[in-house]
C-alpha cells in the first residue's frame, strides 16, 4: 500500500507515524511545500524571539524519517486525480497512491482592506510568514497588530521584545472576547499593560496607507484615526486551505467536507486537521477544528481508517492551552465566553491579579462542565476524568488538590478557592480533603 | 532566512557591562604590578567592580519589569550563540585553568608563577579565614565562590517567578559558600584537614582512597577524622541511594554539588548550548560509564594493594617511558592517570572552559562518575520522574532547549511519556520554560512510573538506541 500525505504538519505526521506503527510494510510518502521536515508551527514565535533556532523546532531529528522509512518530498502538490489515483507535483513528477490524505492546513485570512498588498503587511501562520516578518521588521519603530486572539497577542509579544511600540486593534470589548469571559480578559489585559502594549478595543481597521515606496506607513481605523506603523500583522483568524481539494473535485464548503472517518467525497481520499470540515459535528462541537491537538487526533483517525481498523473520530473532552506573555492558560471542557443559563459559573481570582480559576457546572445536577485556569497549572488526566464522569462541583472542589500540576514550592490556592466557593454557594458546602501523608500524590 | 532583529542594548545596560569589563581589566595590573600594596588595592577594586557590575546588570536585565521566562535573543547574540565573543570567553577560561593547574604551583618560595600577585592579594582574606597565607587553590576557590554567588544573584532575579528555581538557586549558593569555601577554610584555621563535606566519592575520588583515609584519621584527630571518613563513606554508599530513591539525583546535582552549582549560576547563560542530538547521547553513554568503571577499579585496586591482597607486580614502583607515571607502581600510576585526565583535564579545563561552546554541563554529562552512579540509581531505583501533562504538548522545543544535560525532553513530552533519564539533574528548567504547563518534577510512587498518558496514543518508534 502506498499512502501519500499532503502536508507535514502535526496532522500529516501523526497519520504517517500511526500508519507506520499499524502497517510496518506500508510505503508512506509525505509531500510538503513549507519545509522539508516537520516543524512545530506554534513554536515559530520562539525562533523570532531568539529562544530557539529553526532546527530546534523540528519535533524529530532528521535521521528519524529515513530510519522509519517515511519518504519526504519537498514540493507543492499542484493537483490530484481521484480517478487515476495520482498526485501531480510542482517538480513535474506524479505520485500514484492507494490512499491519499489531504492535511493541507490553514492559511491566514487575508481580509479585504485597501492596502492589503503593501510591503510590511502580512499574516503569521507559516514558515514563509516568519521569514517575511524577520526580513521586514528590522529597524522599525511602530507596528500595528489587527486581531485580538492567540496569534495577535503572540505578534505583540514578539514585536515588543524587539523594542517596537505595538498597538493592537481589537474588534471586541475585551481581549479574545469570543472565547474568554470578561474576568479572564481582564487578567490578560494586566499582562498587556505590564508589557506596554496599547490595545484599542471596539476598534476596526479601515485601510492600510502606503508610504509612496509600496510599503505600509500607517493604518486608518473606522473612526478615521491614523496610527503610524511600519509593519502591520493581520491576525484575524485562519481559513482552511482547500486549493488542492478543489483541483480533485472534492466537495468543499468552508473546509473539505469529511464524514466521521474523515473520508472526503472521493474514494480513498481523506482530509484531516485544519483543512477539514465535519459534515456532522457532534452537539456543541465545531465543524472546523484548528488546533494542534485536534490535528493530532484527526491524523490518527485517518491512519486507523486507512489501515483497516476504522474508528470514528471522537474529539473527546475539549482542552487547550496558551500563554499570554507571562500568564499561562489552560482550559478543560467547555467554558463559553458568555454564561450558559443552565450553568453556574464560579470564578475565583487571587488579589494579585495573577491567578484565576473558573469552574462551570450545571445548576441542576452540579456536574462540572468546564474549567479555565490562568496562572495555575492543572492536570489534564484529572480533569478529563472529572468532566467525563460529570463529577459534581462540590466533590471536584473538595479534591481540587489532585488536579494541581504546579511545580514544587509553588503556593497552593485550594484553601482560598474552596473558601470563595463556600461564600458564593453556601447551599453546596465543600469540605476540602487534605492530602494524606508525605507522598500523597 | 535572515536573522531576526535583536532588541537594542540600552545605555544603562551598556554602562553596567562596562563596569564588569573594567573590573576584569583591573585584574591585569594585579597580575603584573610589582608593587604588592597597589596590586592588592587593584585586586579588591576589581572584585568590587565585578560584583557591583554583575549584580547591577542582572537587576537591570531581569530584576525590573514583570517576572517571567526571559530567554530573548539567546540564539541571536554572539556571546550566547557560539559567536566570536563566546570563543574568546572559552579561550580565556580554558587558559585560566591551564595556568592554574600546571603553571601556578608554589615554587617553594611562595611564588605562584603567573598568578603570584593575584594569590598574594588574597593573603589577608586567607589569613583571616584559614590562619595561613593564600595559595593558588584559595584564589581559585574564591573566584569560584564569587562566580556562584554573583551569577546566583542573576539566576535569582532571572527566575524569580519560580519558587522552585529560587529555592534551588539559594541552595547551591549556600552549599558553595558554606560547605565548599568557609567550612574547609575554618578547618584549616583549626589545624584540621581541609575537608569538603559536600563532595563525595566517586566525584571527589580520593576521599575513599586508602591514602586519604589514613591521612584524615591521622590529621583529623580521633573524633573529627573518624567522622570525616564515616561521613564520606555513609554519604557515598547509604545517603546517596536513599536520597536518590526519594528525590532523584537532583538532591545532589542541582542542589548541593559545587560543579552543579557553578553550572546552574555562572553556566546558566550557556545551558541551551548542550547538544541534544542522538549522536551526543551515544557519546555520553560511551564516556560516562567507562569513567565510573575506571574510578571504581582504581579504588578497589588501591584498597586491595593496601591490604596486601595484590601480587607484588601491581604495587612495585617502576620506571617507564611515560613521564606522568614513571616511578609509580601500576596501581598508583592508574590513579595518577585518572587524576590527570579525568580529575584535571576533563572536569576542570574542559568542564568549565568549554561552557560558552558546549553548554554548562559538559563534565556532568560526559564525565562525572558521581553523575553516572546517581544516574543509574535514578533510572532504576527511584521514585523521581518528570511527568507530562496529558495531551497539552505542542512540540515547541523550549524544554529541550533549556536542558543543560542535552536531553531532548520534547521527545517524551510530545508522546505523553514521563521523562526518566539517568542524566536528568532535576534543575526543573524544562518545567519552568514550558509555555503550556506540560512538565512537572514529581517524586511520585514507583508504581506506574513509566506509564504514558492515555490522552495521547504515543507512537512506538524509537528515539534513542
Amino acid at each position: 500500500m502506498h499512502l501519500v500525505i499532503i502536508g507535514n504538519g502535526i496532522t500529516g505526521v501523526t497519520c504517517a507515524l500511526t500508519a507506520r506503527r499499524l502497517r510496518p510494510e506500508a510505503r508512506i510518502t509525505l509531500v510538503a511545500e513549507e519545509s522539508p521536515h516537520h516543524i512545530s508551527r506554534p513554536a515559530l514565535m520562539y525562533v523570532y524571539l531568539g529562544h530557539l533556532r529553526l532546527p530546534d523546532i523540528k519535533p524529530y531529528e532528521d535521521w528519524f524519517w529515513a530510519e522509519n522509512r517515511l519518504e519526504l518530498v519537498h514540493a507543492t502538490a499542484t493537483a490530484f486525480d481521484a480517478q487515476a489515483r495520482t498526485v501531480q507535483l510542482s517538480t513535474g513528477a506524479s505520485l500514484a497512491y492507494d490512499a491519499l490524505l489531504l492535511a493541507t492546513g490553514s492559511r491566514s485570512r487575508p481580509g479585504q482592506w485597501p492596502g492589503r498588498e503593501l510591503a510590511g503587511v502580512q499574516g503569521f501562520v507559516t514558515l514563509p510568514d516568519l521569514a517575511q516578518m524577520t526580513r521586514d521588521t528590522h529597524g522599525i519603530g511602530q507596528a500595528v497588530v489587527v486581531g485580538g486572539g492567540l496569534i495577535g497577542i503572540e505578534l505583540a509579544e514578539m514585536l515588543a521584545a524587539k523594542g517596537v511600540a505595538v498597538t493592537m486593534l481589537v474588534r471586541e470589548a475585551h481581549y479574545w472576547g469570543s472565547v474568554l469571559p470578561p474576568e479572564e480578559g481582564a487578567l490578560v489585559q494586566r499582562q498587556l499593560d505590564a508589557h506596554h502594549i496599547t490595545v484599542r478595543y471596539a476598534t476596526e481597521l479601515d485601510a492600510l496607507l502606503p508610504d509612496g515606496l509600496g510599503r505600509v506607513r500607517a493604518v486608518r481605523t473606522r473612526t478615521g484615526e491614523e496610527l503610524p506603523a511600519q509593519w502591520v500583522g493581520l491576525a484575524i483568524g485562519v481559513e482552511p486551505n482547500t486549493d488542492l481539494a478543489r483541483t480533485g473535485g472534492l466537495e468543499v464548503a468552508r473546509g473539505i467536507l469529511v464524514d466521521e472517518l474523515l473520508r472526503t467525497s472521493a474514494p480513498q481520499v481523506y482530509a484531516a486537521g485544519d483543512c477539514a470540515q465535519h459534515r456532522q459535528p457532534g452537539p456543541g462541537e465545531l465543524a472546523v477544528e484548528q488546533l494542534w491537538y485536534t490535528g493530532r487526533q484527526q491524523g490518527e483517525t485517518v491512519a486507523y481508517a486507512i489501515c483497516g481498523q476504522p474508528r470514528p473520530y471522537r474529539r473527546g473532552v475539549w482542552f487547550n492551552s496558551a500563554k499570554f506573555f507571562d500568564l499561562e492558560y489552560q482550559t478543560y471542557g467547555r467554558v463559553p465566553a458568555r454564561p450558559d443559563p443552565a450553568e453556574h459559573s464560579f470564578c475565583w481570582q487571587h488579589p494579585s491579579g495573577c491567578h484565576l480559576l473558573r469552574l462551570n457546572f450545571r445548576s441542576d445536577t452540579l456536574a462540572v462542565t468546564g474549567v479555565n485556569v490562568l496562572g495555575l497549572r492543572h492536570r489534564h488526566e484529572t480533569w478529563h476524568r472529572w468532566l467525563q464522569a460529570g463529577t459534581p462541583a462540590p466533590q471536584v472542589l473538595a479534591e481540587l488538590g489532585a488536579a494541581n500540576f504546579d511545580p514544587e514550592f509553588f503556593r497552593r490556592y485550594e484553601a482560598d478557592i474552596v473558601a470563595a466557593f463556600n461564600q458564593q454557594f453556601p447551599q453546596h458546602p465543600v469540605v476540602r480533603q487534605r492530602r494524606t501523608g508525605w507522598f500523597g500524590r | 532566512m535572515t536573522t531576526a532583529p535583536v532588541s537594542p542594548v540600552s545605555v544603562p545596560e551598556k554602562l553596567l557591562l562596562a563596569v564588569v569589563g573594567l573590573g576584569l581589566l583591573l585584574l591585569l595590573p594585579v597580575a603584573f604590578d610589582a608593587d604588592a600594596q597597589r596590586a592588592r588595592l587593584c585586586f579588591f577594586a576589581a572584585l568590587g567592580l565585578l560584583s557591583a557590575g554583575t549584580l547591577g546588570w542582572s537587576w537591570w536585565k531581569f530584576g525590573r519589569g514583570p517576572a517571567g521566562v526571559r530567554q530573548n535573543n539567546l540564539w541571536l547574540r554572539a556571546s550566547t550563540a557560539r559567536g566570536a565573543l563566546a570563543w574568546l570567553m572559552a579561550v580565556v577560561l580554558t587558559g585560566f585553568y591551564v595556568v592554574l593547574y600546571w603553571f601556578s604551583a608554589d615554587n617553594g618560595q611562595g611564588n605562584f608563577g603567573p598568578l603570584n600577585q593575584l594569590v598574594h592579594a588574597l593573603d589577608p582574606v586567607s589569613q583571616a579565614l584559614r590562619h595561613r597565607p593564600a595559595d593558588q587553590w584559595f584564589l581559585y576557590g574564591t573566584f569560584y565562590t564569587l562566580a556562584v554567588l554573583l551569577m546566583g544573584g542573576r539566576a535569582l532575579w532571572k527566575y524569580r517567578h519560580s519558587p522552585y528555581q529560587r529555592v534551588r538557586t539559594a541552595s547551591v549558593m549556600f552549599f558553595q559558600l558554606g560547605f565548599a569555601f568557609l567550612l574547609p577554610g575554618l578547618l584549616l584555621a583549626f589545624q584540621r584537614p581541609e575537608y569538603y563535606f559536600s563532595y563525595f566519592w566517586p566525584l571527589k575520588y580520593d576521599y575513599l582512597f586508602p591514602g586519604t583515609v589514613g591521612y584524615l584519621l591521622k590529621d583529623g584527630g580521633p573524633a573529627l577524622g573518624v567522622f570525616m571518613v564515616f561521613w564520606g563513606a555513609v554519604m557515598s554508599f547509604v545517603a546517596t541511594p536513599v536520597l536518590t530513591y526519594f528525590f532523584g539525583k537532583r538532591w545532589y546535582c542541582s542542589w548541593v554539588c559545587g560543579c552543579g552549582g557553578l553550572a546552574e549560576t555562572a553556566g546558566d547563560p550557556y545551558r541551551h548550548l548542550s547538544d541534544k542530538s542522538r549522536t551526543a547521547w551515544r557519546w555520553e553513554v560511551r564516556l560516562i560509564y567507562p569513567i565510573l568503571g575506571f574510578i571504581v577499579l582504581v579504588t578497589v585496586l588501591l584498597w586491595l594493594g593496601a591490604a596486601g591482597a595484590l601480587p607484588g607486580w601491581f604495587t612495585t614502583p617502576r620506571q617507564s617511558g611515560l613521564p606522568l607515571v614513571s616511578g609509580l607502581s601500576p596501581v598508583d600510576g592508574l590513579s595518577k592517570v585518572y587524576g590527570f585526565f579525568i580529575g584535571s583535564i576533563f572536569s576542570g579545563v574542559i568542564g568549565v572552559g568549554f561552557y560558552p561552546l558546549m553548554g554548562s554541563r559538559v563534565w556532568c554529562r560526559f564525565g562525572c562518575p558521581m553523575a553516572a552512579y546517581l544516574g543509574l540509581l535514578q533510572k532504576y531505583f527511584s521514585r523521581f520522574r518528570i511527568s507530562t501533562n496529558g495531551g497539552q504538548c505542542i512540540s515547541c522545543g523550549n524544554c529541550s532547549n533549556a536542558c543543560e544535560m542535552g536531553i531532548d525532553v520534547k521527545q517524551y513530552a510530545q508522546r505523553g511519556e514521563p521523562i526518566i533519564r539517568a542524566s536528568c539533574v532535576g534543575c526543573g528548567l524544562c518545567s519552568t520554560v514550558c509555555p503550556r504547563g506540560v512538565l512537572n518534577l514529581e517524586n511520585g510512587p514507583r508504581e506506574g512510573r513509566y506509564q504514558a498518558s492515555p490522552l495521547i496514543s504515543a507512537d512506538s518508534l524509537r528515539i534513542l538506541g
